[in-house]
């Protein structure tokens, strides 16, 4: 097992570091951060070239890479064109955010894994083909849409919450938002539920527990599910990336100050430092999640440990 | 990379181990063996969803050729006096927030993402499969170095990938999106179509057409092609409606279409801002959006049902 996660480990670093190289091309390369400080008005070439020379920008690519992310290891992300500290904005936004994914991913959790668990015990039944049916049109509805809806309906002509979240954004006023956000991710995980148990009833390992006088919620919980529940997990931690990035959808029409809010806001205004240390950060989160889901795959499936 | 765990995409389920193998269909007497893709047809033309998705798709498609056919108005010319209006005769969906008209805007609103949807869709199945089949079929260097290309393209969600590339990019096109498409979206195929390539070259018939003494084209094109493809055409199919729903996401967020060209995304971003007094303006795009997204991912449950032997 620990050399398992050693080597997981050890396959983490290429992968950050290209990725955060790829998102620093993009925005500094294809972008020109210093023309869009100026906004329409062309700026004065000594002073660009000056704030050139200052945030690095006249070096070559590679070496504003090198730069950069020797400063990020000593926790210093720059600052935001307007002066404000990256990591203040951070410090903000991104408590925000984790309520909200937290929130979404325990409806995906207890919504999915049980509408899945009863649609693939009862597979053909109404049950089965009414959830069917369900995630086929959750599925298909985007976020912003029924993001929407759920406003309107819900907070502006029922009045059954409040429309948007107010600055604290506590855990009760990030239920429908979360709901939202965990939408399309807990059809599909109501569908990998579902197949996955129907195709584990077919198991020897099940018909052996079932035949030795097992009871049945012995069956179900210990055997069927545990063994099914493994394709959902790794589900659960690639989902973390989309959760996060759906945030930018989410954020706006709720009107939540986290990661995706100031994101949008960086993008619109480009400022550079606070998009590139955002999504840095979003990088991480996201490998140390698959990096968990690995472990916890190992767990669940000892086959996995063969290391 | 035997040693990771393959991230499983729950839109495709066990389309990575569809293994074509002739031997297992059953085959009845003195009638011609049937193939994969005819037991895969017959099962489509008897299944309800795959009929409904197609007419609705059908009707999409004409829809985006020939829009003009069912709107007679402009979606360009507006009237400000006529700003949120509701409904009136000639003018069924009423007029957004510049008096446009909603109906005319939403016919002309299924080209942009009917051409998103099917271009990017056929880009990323092209050159994921061409590089993924590659990968799998000659191993080695290739393979490891794609390998890591594609760990590298899954640690940016598409959609932040989406939001921080083409936000730098001043002029966009539909082909500007199109092509960030396919160029994030590549390496999902990849993935499958290797598996997918490795399973086949494993099976005894690859290996007796070796013997034989096949060119390394004939084997992949004769032997490996038609088997490993079904995977890749099953996950292609259900990419479709997710790229039609991520240019409309992005356009929402202002980094996709622009203006001129007339797109779902932008009229509900624009709508947005005034829903409440005038729902209209967001329920006719929205509606028209997710019957279109609806409508591809029935068509691409209907293909996996039938391409997927397992399910049978």
């Amino acid at each position: 097992m620990g050399r398992y996660v050693m080597r997981r480990l050890l396959q983490m670093i290429p992968v950050f570091l290209g990725t955060t190289f790829l998102i620093f091309v993009m925005v500094y390369a294809l972008g020109d951060p210093v023309a869009a400080m100026f906004g329409d008005r062309a700026p004065d070439p000594s002073t660009a070239a000056k704030i050139r020379h200052d945030l690095n920008l006249d070096r070559p690519l590679l070496t504003q890479y090198v730069l950069y992310m020797g400063k990020i290891v000593t926790g210093d992300f720059g600052e935001a064109f307007n002066g404000q500290k990256v990591t203040e904005l951070m410090g903000s936004a991104f408590p925000v955010t984790f309520r909200l994914t937290i929130v979404a991913i325990l409806i995906e959790i207890v919504v999915g894994i049980s509408l899945g668990l009863i649609s693939g015990l009862r597979r053909g039944k109404i049950v089965d083909n009414a959830s069917l049916f369900f995630t086929l049109v959750v599925i298909s509805i985007p976020t912003f849409v029924s993001g929407y809806l759920l406003q309107y309906f819900l907070g502006v002509k029922w009045g059954v919450v409040e429309p948007t979240v107010s600055s604290g954004a506590p855990f009760g006023e990030l239920i429908v938002p979360g709901l939202v956000l965990a939408g399309v991710s807990l059809a599909y995980i109501t569908r990998l539920t579902r197949t996955s148990i129907a195709e584990n009833m077919r198991a020897d390992y099940l018909r052996t527990a079932v035949a030795k006088g097992l009871p049945r919620r012995r069956v179900v919980t210990v055997h069927l599910l545990r063994n099914s529940l493994i394709p959902v997990v790794t589900f659960l931690g690639t989902d973390v990336g989309g959760l996060m990035a759906g945030a930018l959808v989410t954020e706006r029409i709720f009107n939540i100050q986290g990661v995706g809010y100031q994101l949008w806001q960086g993008v619109l205004r480009q400022n550079s430092p606070t998009v590139v240390g955002f999504v840095t950060i979003l990088v991480i989160v996201f490998l140390v999640a698959n990096l968990l889901v690995d472990l916890l795959y190992a767990v669940l499936d000892p086959r996995i440990r063969y290391a | 990379m035997p040693d990771q765990i393959e991230k499983t995409d729950p839109g495709i389920v066990d389309a990575g181990t569809v293994v074509v193998d002739p031997g297992l269909t059953p085959e009845p007497e003195r009638e011609k063996p049937r193939s994969l893709w005819d037991d895969a047809w017959r099962d489509l033309r008897r299944n309800p969803v795959f009929i409904v998705s197609s007419l609705l798709i059908l009707f999409l498609v004409i829809l985006s050729l020939w829009p003009g056919l069912f709107s007679s108005t402009s979606p360009l010319s507006c009237d400000l006096s006529k700003s949120r209006q509701t409904s009136e005769s000639g003018h069924p969906f009423g007029y957004d927030l510049q008096g446009c008209d909603v109906y005319a805007r939403t016919i002309y609103g299924a080209r942009a993402s009917v051409t998103v949807g099917v271009c990017a869709t056929a880009g990323v199945a092209i050159l994921g499969s061409v590089l993924g089949g590659l990968a799998g079929f000659y191993g080695g260097w290739w393979d490891s170095v794609l390998s890591r290309i594609t760990d590298i393209f899954f640690g940016i969600p598409i959609l932040l990938g989406g939001l921080v590339f083409l936000s730098v990019m001043k002029d966009r096109s539909i082909w500007t999106v199109v092509s960030f498409m396919i160029l994030l979206g590549w390496p999902q195929i990849g993935r499958i179509a290797r598996g997918a390539v490795i399973t086949a070259k494993q099976q005894d018939y690859v290996q007796a057409a070796k013997a034989l003494g096949a060119s390394s084209g004939r084997i992949m094109i004769r032997h490996i092609l038609p088997n490993a493809v079904a995977p890749v055409i099953v996950v292609a199919t259900i990419a479709l409606g997710t790229y039609i729903s991520l240019e409309a996401t992005l356009s929402y967020l202002g980094v996709g279409l622009k203006a001129p060209t007339v797109s779902w995304g932008i009229d509900i971003s624009s709508a947005a801002v005034q829903y409440r007094n005038a729902p209209h303006m967001l329920l006719y795009p929205a509606g028209a959006l997710s019957i279109t997204i609806l409508a591809f991912i029935m068509l691409g449950d209907a293909v996996r049902d039938a391409l997927d032997p397992k399910l049978r």
